[in-house]
């Protein structure tokens, strides 16, 4: 008999491995190192950022060294790789922590009973207080009726394609929806503008144009549309087939399939979807000010007459030459992705709840 | 309640490919009928030709008459979901469906077709559950989800939900092939029993369960791959074990071919 030896795994089981402290030693050292050699030393000049860099290069190439010493090279390239994705990790969290911070730690300041309770109807650029009130009723009167619009439009879209579309129709309007998805937003707001505000409204407006809260709704179904009808065709997709026929062989109709059997399956990846598509529609600026005007009182209506929204007051408190916009424009930001959170979860919880325990 | 079965000259295809060809048997109500045969002679596609779930796949089509006491299935005007109502079918893999209490899924077949009243309902439930032989394993957690129970359970909370709807056929396609000894002898009764009330048709790769729970046996095969799959030999059981017509069936049950 021959026997195929395999580099690098031994007939012995248990190799050397290094002691479970050390990792955190050579991590600690690197630290040193770099703190020394870098931030104290002055050598290339850095900055903590480029500190710590440096110590987690440092830690990679000595973790690299004595591992491949002790453990051999195969347990080595383990290790390293596993630090590679936990600095990965690290890296790709940076970002959101920074700016989950820097809302909150700016934000924080105006969040205040008049914020939440008066517009800024009458405040001057010397007022420090006036609020996002007629700006968060923009927000979910817009966002509201868009999701309204949206999402039935967009699941029974996904329902069509994935369960009763078969050739050129189902392909047409596959690939019209991926074209949509790939809409600049401003287009969307261009397109409500001359087909909604300056055109259909006429006919309720004595045959004049004029901008509306509405408007801006439907310049945000055309953005979500097809983000709704993708992922909830994907998610459909993931059905399996099996339920499907499982279903049929009990004498149920398709139809009655599609609404009892498959979508509830496929409900908890419906909604993260929608969820992604309300909380993209929630930032949309550019489109929703070309056609709903924005404003700066309350407008309950969102039918008639300008109405603002929560990322238009962004974007005008940003820009605004007052001492005391910015702190206005933070807490909005903060409002809104507070909203757009709550929605989140709010979602996620109804999706579970429907699931059983 | 149990109907009888007719096939003649049952074709089926997938897309251009022709899977089946010319298969011609008659299933008798109140028994078991076994098909045995190599893997891809088709057992499977003649089987969801039954109860019209072969057409189901996009391009497959079925050629011939199938009758179920008399009646054609495919003829113009039936409803696929009237005989599917009337042929039942258990799957290889238990398919739960998996939103549903067990409770849910055993009554699925009858709440979704309009079946509102609570005492009906839990009456079926029970019925079809002690049919399955399930009932003493899950009356205390009919809320619980039926994704939850092991595979041979779940394999029989399939059956008690093909039973539930009461129909006149039951088909199964290679219903213990996922399940462990003790649970496939559950299944094997629990056949034994329902034979009384139903017409049955079973795909088994079994040789010695087609022995044990069919009356008769029809045994599929292919000359070669891409051939469609043809019914060879068609028998009772008992003869088609010990005393087989074809040399292809006896080859085939002793194991040297297939
Ligand atoms: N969905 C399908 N699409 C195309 N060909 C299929 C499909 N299912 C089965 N076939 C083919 O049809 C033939 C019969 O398959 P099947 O009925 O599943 O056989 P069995 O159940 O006896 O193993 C095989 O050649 C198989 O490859
Ligand atoms: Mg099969």
């Amino acid at each position: 008999m021959t026997t195929i030896s395999t580099p690098g795994i031994g007939t012995d089981l248990r190799g050397r491995r290094l002691p479970k402290w050390a990792p955190w030693a050579i991590a600690a050292g690197a630290a040193v190192l770099s703190y020394l050699a870098i931030y104290l030393g002055g050598l290339l000049d850095g900055g903590w950022v480029l500190t710590a860099v440096v110590a987690v290069l440092l830690y990679l190439v000595l973790l690299a060294a004595v591992a491949t010493g002790v453990e051999g090279s195969r347990a080595a390239r383990n290790r390293v790789a596993t630090s590679l994705i936990y600095s990965a990790f690290v890296l790709a969290l940076l970002p959101l922590l920074s700016v989950v911070y820097t809302l909150v730690s700016k934000g924080v300041s105006r969040i205040d009973a008049d914020f939440f309770t008066h517009s800024m109807n009458g405040i001057t650029a010397f007022d420090a207080n006036g609020g996002a009130y007629h700006a968060m009723i923009g927000t979910l009167e817009q966002v509201g009726l868009a999701a309204l619009i949206s999402v039935p439009l967009g699941v029974a879209a996904a329902v069509y394609i994935v369960e009763y579309g078969r050739g050129k129709l189902a392909t047409a309007i596959r690939f019209f929806v991926d074209v949509m998805t790939g809409i600049p937003s401003i287009i969307a707001g261009l397109f409500v503008l001359a087909f909604y505000v300056f055109g259909m409204y006429k006919f309720f407006n004595h045959g004049q144009g004029g901008y509306s809260g509405f408007a801006a709704s439907l310049a945000l179904v055309v953005l979500m549309l097809p983000t709704v009808t993708r992922s909830c065709e994907e998610m459909l997709r993931l059905v399996p087939d099996a339920l499907r026929e499982g279903s049929y062989a009990l004498g149920i109709a398709k139809w009655k399939t599609v609404m009892r059997v498959v979508l509830p399956t496929a409900l908890p990846g419906i909604v993260t979807g929608v969820m992604l598509a309300v909380a993209r529609a929630a930032g949309e600026t550019a489109p929703v000010l070309l056609v709903s005007g924005g404003f700066n009182s309350i407008n309950f209506n969102p039918f008639s007459g300008n109405q603002s929204s929560l990322a238009i007051y962004i974007w005008d408190q940003a820009g605004a030459a007052s001492q005391y916009a910015p702190a206005r424009a933070w807490s909005a930001a903060l409002t809104l992705v507070a909203f757009v959170l709550t929605l989140t979860i709010v979602a996620k919880l109804l999706a579970r709840r429907s699931k059983l325990k | 309640m149990a109907k009888r079965i007719e096939a003649v000259g049952v074709t089926a295809y997938y897309g251009t490919f022709k899977a089946i060809e010319d298969i011609t048997m008659t299933i008798e109500p109140r028994s078991v009928t076994a098909l045995i045969g190599p893997s891809g002679c088709g057992k499977s596609t003649f089987l969801r030709s039954i109860n019209r779930m072969h057409e189901v796949l996009p391009g497959a089509r079925v050629e011939g008459r199938l009758t179920l006491d008399g009646n054609d299935i495919y003829e113009r005007n039936v409803d696929v979901t009237a005989v599917r109502r009337n042929i039942g079918m258990v799957f290889q893999r238990p398919n739960p469906f998996p939103t549903m209490s067990i409770f849910d899924n055993v009554v699925a077949g009858l709440k979704l077709n309009g079946v509102r009243k609570k005492s009906l309902l839990d009456d079926a439930a029970e019925k079809a559950l002690k049919s399955a032989n399930l009932w003493d394993e899950v009356k205390n957690r009919l809320g619980k989800p039926g994704a939850g129970l092991s595979g041979g359970q779940q394999q029989r909370l399939c059956i008690a939900r093909t039973i539930a709807v009461q129909p006149a056929v039951v088909l199964m396609d290679e219903p213990c092939s996922a399940l462990d000894p003790i649970s496939t002898g559950a299944i094997e009764d629990l056949i034994f029993e329902l034979k009384n009330e139903y017409t049955i048709i079973i795909v088994t790769h079994n040789m010695q369960q087609a022995a044990r729970v069919s009356d008769r046996t029809a045994f599929f095969s292919i000359s070669q791959t891409g051939d469609p799959g043809r019914l060879i030999e068609h028998d009772v059981t008992s003869k088609i074990f010990t005393n087989p017509r074809e040399k292809r069936t006896e080859d085939y049950i002793t194991g040297r071919f297939g």
